[in-house]
Parts: structure tokens; sequence; C-alpha cells
């Protein structure tokens, strides 16, 4: 196997991981909180499907990104009225809203474009373009390092870096600020947030809409970056890989980089039937390795990797007392 | 010229629903002294606190501090007008540090560097002024109760407090501890702070309070100064009629041993080592207390012995063993074997909250024959059987159709020792009996346990409260860290030298 060969494939990881990174940071911020949001599929699916339709109509992915975000903090908005003002089951909620953005992206698109529930092929400025780095081209005949410069770390879209921001970004956030400080505390004892003078809810709410903006940009980027269009269920279960590598990063921003990492690591590979057969000199069915990541899931889920302590007032509604 | 209180309020008044928990409510506190509010549970205390933190709004009433009219509709305007509040269940997030915990929400700005660096200062100033040492870096789950509930206070001060509020504070403390804190408050107080002290227990109001105020039933009954009263009449005051503070009970008449239990061992399910080793026995007619702080090994002794924690070693009752670890290790396999436990916790594991009284007193003896009716339980023989317990138990109440979250906590214990005792059981396991029990209720459920070693039956008695394990106990036996720290008779000994040996030291047996 050719440095080529490896450099496709990890070139691949990156792309498949970002948009569980931007689901898995988005799920991070709103479990620190203290509100579980096993919704992530379903507001990157509203996402992915507004971001695309506007991207069509508009011709501007960022645009488009927009839309993504706007139908994302929508159905953020119901979680966080069902879940902190109404005291709700944040499971129940979070289901609720992964069949309400299953039905009605299907639905919505059927009667706005005609095609059997998807959205038309965007593209030009519609969609996200890979972006290349300064010097990538001129680099690029450099032995090893020019290659992965060019192959690995340049050329990718806009939404593939900002999700990389991301992570040191929340890592600050969380660390190093008061709101990181006080987000932290509610998601733990909410009590203590109370006590101190500080609105549960507000923070709660805040978290909430973090969440729902991440979501967003991650829908928007399946629909507008990864793939050109819109399709039926396109989110295909990543809201859940992304709350498993939450688990397994035992909710921290760096952590959730590399579990995320390893996803797409294997979803890249699930891609590449050849790549095993030169490796290991044997063929593997194709869908075997398409389950891969959802096997790693449920060992992630069963707790076969370690402790995982979740936030302590976690899908807790946070009720005043004495 | 007469300075003005620091706390003054009139005529507060709040209601849940029916219940009126505050009536017409009115007292003064002096700046520069110590306040205890004393009654029993459900009196009102923690609702008037609650008020004057901002966790609730009075119906009615104002709020004047150092004579200044106040509204408090928040915790915030609560802590803007320099009050401090350390609650019985402390309000610290556990995976924090100490100094993370105090600057939790009085942060000077949204970058958290300086505030920490600042709160690290002030909090060595504090620990140096009042005896207030913790280690700042240190994670708050990591550390004691007493540690914690010094936190608490840091909290209160960093945020620059000139009046506490502690509620319920010994608790969870060791006699030790609890002194340090009466020290920490004596210096606040020669500083110029308020503090209002809430308690049931009538020796801590004695000796550290200034002046007493006692509510009973939503009312305040009475401020005095404490120096012109006596616990007897603090408890009359408390309960509206004369309390027996002691409890009667004739010499035990000791008969042969009914649980023998030998170099037994509990580790839990997080591989902590609770029971180390320990051996003792009762003997039928006796009542043996075992003391110590909470968290030292005797609720896991309890649950091994009731049936629902496992362990090594060997223990025996009536001369035979029981099983500990195998099919035979559960409640009812000790039932059988004449074990009745009245649990620690009676609201996780003595009833199930949301049931009516009958079927609470059902559960564990449901398939009594008596209870049966071909393969149906027979309801109305249950319900009938309930309604004689209760009466006999003098269950407040005595209806069998509510349900068990609508009886106060003395009541609810009444219901759960009426199942445990009328199964004439050879050794009654009985943890924490009286914890938020009134005053009149402890005084019924003490005369039961004593009725029944009177009867030469074996008791197992745990408790956190020395004052109960010596009026009760026969025998004393410490336990600290998962070992008995030895045996002492009740005459022999004092709160002194228990003390000691609940936080590990040992006079006697160092020598």
């Amino acid at each position: 196997m050719d440095l080529s060969t490896i450099l496709q494939v990890l070139d691949s990881t990156v792309r498949l991981a970002t948009p569980l990174l931007l689901a898995c940071l988005a799920g991070l911020f709103s479990e620190r909180a203290g509100i579980f949001d096993i919704g992530l599929e379903g507001k990157m699916l509203a996402a992915a499907f507004l971001s695309a339709a506007v991207a069509y109509t508009s011709g501007s992915a960022w645009v488009g990104l927009g839309a993504g975000i706007f139908a994302s903090l929508l159905l953020s908005g119901i979680h966080g009225l069902a879940s902190i003002t109404f005291r709700g089951n944040q499971l129940i909620s979070g289901v609720a809203i992964n069949f309400l953005a299953a039905g009605l992206t299907v639905v919505v698109a059927q009667s706005w474009f005609g095609q059997g529930g998807r959205t038309p092929q965007l593209a030009g400025s519609a969609r996200f373009e890979p972006i290349t780095l300064p010097f990538a081209d001129a680099l690029r005949e450099v032995p090893v390092l020019g290659p992965i410069y060019y192959e690995l770390i340049s050329g990718h879209t806009a939404l593939v870096y900002i999700a990389l921001l991301f992570v040191p970004l929340t890592w600050w956030v969380l660390y190093r600020t008061r709101f990181g400080l006080r987000l932290r505390a509610v998601g733990e004892n909410p009590a203590a947030v109370d006590t101190a003078g500080i609105s549960v809810v507000w923070l709660r709410y805040m978290a909430v809409l973090i969440c729902g903006v991440l979501c967003g940009i991650a829908g928007a980027y399946l629909a507008t970056a990864l793939q050109a269009s819109f399709v039926k269920d396109m989110s295909a279960g990543r809201g859940y890989i992304a709350l498993a590598a939450l688990i397994f990063a035992k909710w921290r921003p760096w952590y959730a980089l590399y579990a995320c990492l390893l996803f797409g690591f294997l979803q890249a590979f699930a891609l590449r039937p050849d790549v095993i057969q030169t490796v290991f000199g044997f063929k593997v069915n194709a869908q075997l390795l398409d389950v891969l990541p959802y096997i790693l899931t449920v060992i992630i889920l069963a707790g076969f990797v370690g402790k995982a302590v979740p936030p302590r007032a976690g899908g807790q509604p946070y009720v005043k007392e004495r | 010229m007469t300075t003005a209180p620091a706390i003054e309020l009139k005529g507060i008044s709040k209601s849940f629903g029916p219940v009126h928990a505050n009536k017409d409510i009115s007292i003064r506190v002096m700046p520069g002294t110590i306040h205890g509010i004393i009654g029993e549970n459900g009196a009102g205390k923690s609702t008037l606190m609650s008020i004057l933190y901002g966790f609730y709004k009075a119906d009615a009433g104002e709020i004047f501090i150092s004579g200044q009219k106040t509204a408090i509709p928040d915790s915030q305007a609560a802590i803007a007008a320099g009050i401090g509040m350390v609650f019985q269940h402390f309000k610290l997030v556990e995976n924090f540090t100490v100094l993370e915990n105090v600057v939790l929400g009085a942060e000077d700005s949204g970058l958290l560097r300086p505030s920490l660096a600042r709160a690290r200062r002030e909090l060595k100033a504090l620990a140096d002024e009042y005896e207030l040492n913790v280690d700042p870096d240190a994670v708050v789950e990591d550390i004691g109760v007493g540690m914690q509930q010094r936190v608490e206070i840091l909290k209160a001060l960093y945020r620059r407090a000139d009046i506490l509020i502690l509620d319920e504070p010994t608790g969870v403390l060791t006699p030790a501890e609890a002194d340090h804190l009466f020290r920490i408050l004596e210096n606040l107080k020669r500083e110029g702070k308020t503090i209002i002290l809430i308690t049931h227990k009538l020796r801590e109001i004695m000796d550290a309070t200034d002046t007493v105020s006692v509510m009973r039933r939503g009312e305040m009954t009475a401020t005095v100064k404490t120096s012109e009263t006596s616990p007897q009449k603090l408890a009359e005051l408390m309960v509206g009629r004369k309390v027996l503070l002691q409890v009667e009970k004739a010499p035990a008449q000791v008969g042969k041993v009914i649980l023998d239990v030998k170099n037994l061992n509990v580790t839990d399910e997080k591989g902590v080592h609770r029971v180390k080793e320990v051996n003792f026995n009762v003997r039928a007619g006796e009542i043996l207390g075992i003391a110590g702080v909470s968290g030292n090994g005797q609720s896991e002794l309890l649950e091994v012995l009731g049936g629902y924690e496992k362990g090594t070693g060997t223990i025996t009752v009536n001369g035979q063993t029981i099983d500990l670890t195998g099919a035979k290790s559960d409640g009812r396999s000790r039932r059988e074997r004449g074990i009745a436990h009245v649990p620690e916790d009676r609201q996780r594991e003595g009833l199930i909250m949301d049931y009516h009284a009958w079927e609470n007193v059902a559960f564990g003896y449901h398939h009594d024959p008596k209870y049966q009716r071909g393969m149906f339980m027979d309801n109305a023989a249950i319900k009938a059987d309930t309604l004689e317990k209760m009466e006999r138990f003098d269950v407040r109440p005595p209806d069998p159709r509510l349900a068990a979250k609508s009886f106060s906590g003395g009541n609810q214990q009444k219901i759960v020792l009426a199942r445990e005792i009328e199964r004439n059981p050879d050794l009654l396991l009985i943890g924490q009996p009286t914890r938020g029990v009134d005053i009149g209720a402890i005084e019924f459920i003490h005369q039961q346990i004593v009725a029944l070693r009177d009867q030469g039956k074996a008791i197992l008695l745990v408790s956190v409260e020395l004052e109960e394990i010596l009026a009760l106990s026969d025998r004393i036996a410490v336990m600290f860290d998962g070992r008995i720290m030895g045996e002492r008779l009740p005459q022999d000994t004092n709160e002194q030298e228990l003390g000691m040996m609940m936080a590990g030291m040992n006079k006697g047996e160092a020598a």
C-alpha cells in the first residue's frame, strides 16, 4: 500500500469525521449543561434539508448554511421548551424531534421540488467548494510532507476547518471562561448554580441554542459540502454515532475529536474494500464494513470502554426545592 | 441610641396550597449575635429561611435589613443584601475544586483566571482570620463533609455576607467537627457578623446561641434570651406539652446470644472495603447501639444483615448460620429467620412513597397466608390489619388508603416500625430510628424499642445521634472506617470519649 492510498483514506476520514465532530460538540454543550439530546440526528437532518433547499434557491452555500442553522435552532427551541420550561422528559422530546424531522423534510421537499423527497443537485456557489491552502500547489512536490499537506490538510471545504477550530474553542469556553464554569456547574448540580444567584433556565437555554447552531452547521455540511443535495434520511444515524463518540470521549472536547476521527476512519475504511484486500489479502463483504461504526457504537454504549460518568444532573429537569 | 436589627421580619406568611407553612411571623435578629431558631420538622423554619434567601416569595409581610426595607425576590437579591446561606444539603458542585465552587456565581469578569487568582488570595486571608482552612485545589468530592461545610461558609464570606444562615449544620459532623464549627461561628460573631442557626438539637441552642426563637406549626411561639431558658422549657415550647427528654428503662434482663457476627467483611460494588473484620454479638433482651459518623460502614453492616448486600465472614442467628452470598442472602430469607429490619433511609428503603399505607404494610410479608385468598391478595384483610397496626402505633391519620408520602416523617417511621415489630422478630435491626422525626414521635418510638427489648428480643441500633445511642443502648460499639473501635457500657463512658472513638482515636486501647 502506497502513501497516496493511505492519504486518500485519511483524507476521507477527515471529511467523514467532520459532521460527527460538529454534532458531538453540539451534544457536548447540551449535555454538559444537563440536557440530554438524542435529537442531534433530527436537527442535523432538518438543517441538511433546509440548507440544501435554500442554497439551491438562493444560489449561495453560505445563505444555505444560515437557513440550516435556523432550522436546527427551531428544533432546539422546541427541545428547550419541552425539557427546560415544561420540565418534560428529555428522551421523549428528542425522539419526537427525530421523527418530526425525518417526516417533515421529505414531505416539504416533495411539495417544494417534486423530485421524490429530495432537493435538486447543487452546483457552483450553491455548494461549499474545497479550499486550497496557501502554497499547497508549490509544496506538492516536496517528498512525503508535500503530499500530506496537499492531500490531507489542504483541499477541504471551509466547514471542515470551522469544525476543527471548534475543538480548541469549545475547550477554551468550557475551561477558561465564566460561562463555561457555570455551564459545567449547571450540568452537575443546578441547585448550586441557583443558590449562587444565577439563572439555571437561562444557562440551559444558551447551551441548547449553541447545540442547535453546531447541529445546523453539521447538517448543512452533509447536504452542501459532503454531498451536493438533500436526500431522504441522509444523516444516516450520525447523530447517534456522535452521541456514542461523546460518551467515548467522556464529555471532553479534545477526546471528542479523537473519538470522531476514529468513527470517521471506520466509515472511510468501509468505502475502500479494495484497501483491505491489498493489505490483508482477503475480500471483505462491503456491507460488513459499513456496519463497523455501528458495532463500535454498540460496544461503547454497552460500557466496554471504561466507565464514563455523565454529568450528574443530566436528563433531570431542575425543580427548585428548599 | 438603639442599633437597628440586622434582620427584621414583619408579618411573614406563606402557604403551600392548604398548608399554612408560616403564619404571621415577626422576628428581630440583632447584629453581632448568634440567633437560634428551633422547632420540630415541618414547623416552618426552613420555609422562613428560604423566604429570607429569596427561594420562596412570601404571600405577605416585609423584610428589613439593617433597618432598610428590602425586597428579596431571588437569591441574587439576598446575596446583594449581604445574606449567605449554608444549606443542610450542601449546594456544591462535587467534581469542581474548592476554588471553582467559591468563585461560581461571583466571578469578576468573563475570563476565569483573574477571578480564580483573586479568590485564592482571599481564601488565604479568610482561612487565617477564621480558622477556615481548606485546600483551594482539592476536589470537593474528595474532602470530608466538615471541609465541605467550610467551603459553603467560605462561599458566603467571599460574597461579603454579613448575615449567615446555617440550616441544621451539625447533622453530618463528628462532635469534634461540630466544636470546630462553633469556634468558627464565635470568630465570625466577634467580627460583627450576624448568625442564624437553625437546629432541632436543644444542646446546640443552649451552648452556642445568644437568643433563641421557637417555632411550632408555622407560628413563632417565643423568642427568649438563651441564658434565661432551659432545655425543658424549650422542648415544651416546641411540642406544646411536657416532653420526657430521658428514656425510662429498667435494667436489661440479658439472655442467650441471638446474633453473633464473626470476621465480617464487606466490599461494595466500587471495590471500597466498607466493613473490616467486624466481630460482635447481641443477646436477647439487650440493645446494642452502634455509634459512628455516617459513612463509616454502619449502613453496609445493616445492609448485609438485612440481606441486600453481600459480605464474607460468619453470621449466626439463634445458632444457625445465615447465607451471606448465595441464594438465601435476601430479605425474605432473613425475615424467615426472625430478623426484622427498619432501614436507615425509610423513604428509599423502608417505604414506597407513592403507594398506600396498606400496601406498604404488606411489603415483605405479602406471602403471609393471612393476606392471601386463593391465588389473589386479600386486600380487605391487609387494610383491616393495617388499620389495627396504625391504631396500636398511633399513626396519624390512621387511614390505610393514604399514600406513604402524605404522612409526616414520624408517622412514616411508625408505619415501618409497626410492620416490622408486629411480626414478633427475634432480632430487630433498626437504623436511624428518629432521623427527621418530631420530638413527640421520638419519645414514642424510643418507648417501642425499649418495650421490645423488655420482651426479650435482641436489638441492633445504628444511629449517628450520640444522645440517642447513650439513652437507649445497653452496650455501645463505635464504628470508624469500617472497624469496631471498641465497646463501652453507657454508664462507664461519655460523649467526649465516644466522640474521640468516632474520630478514630481510642484512648483506652491505644496505650
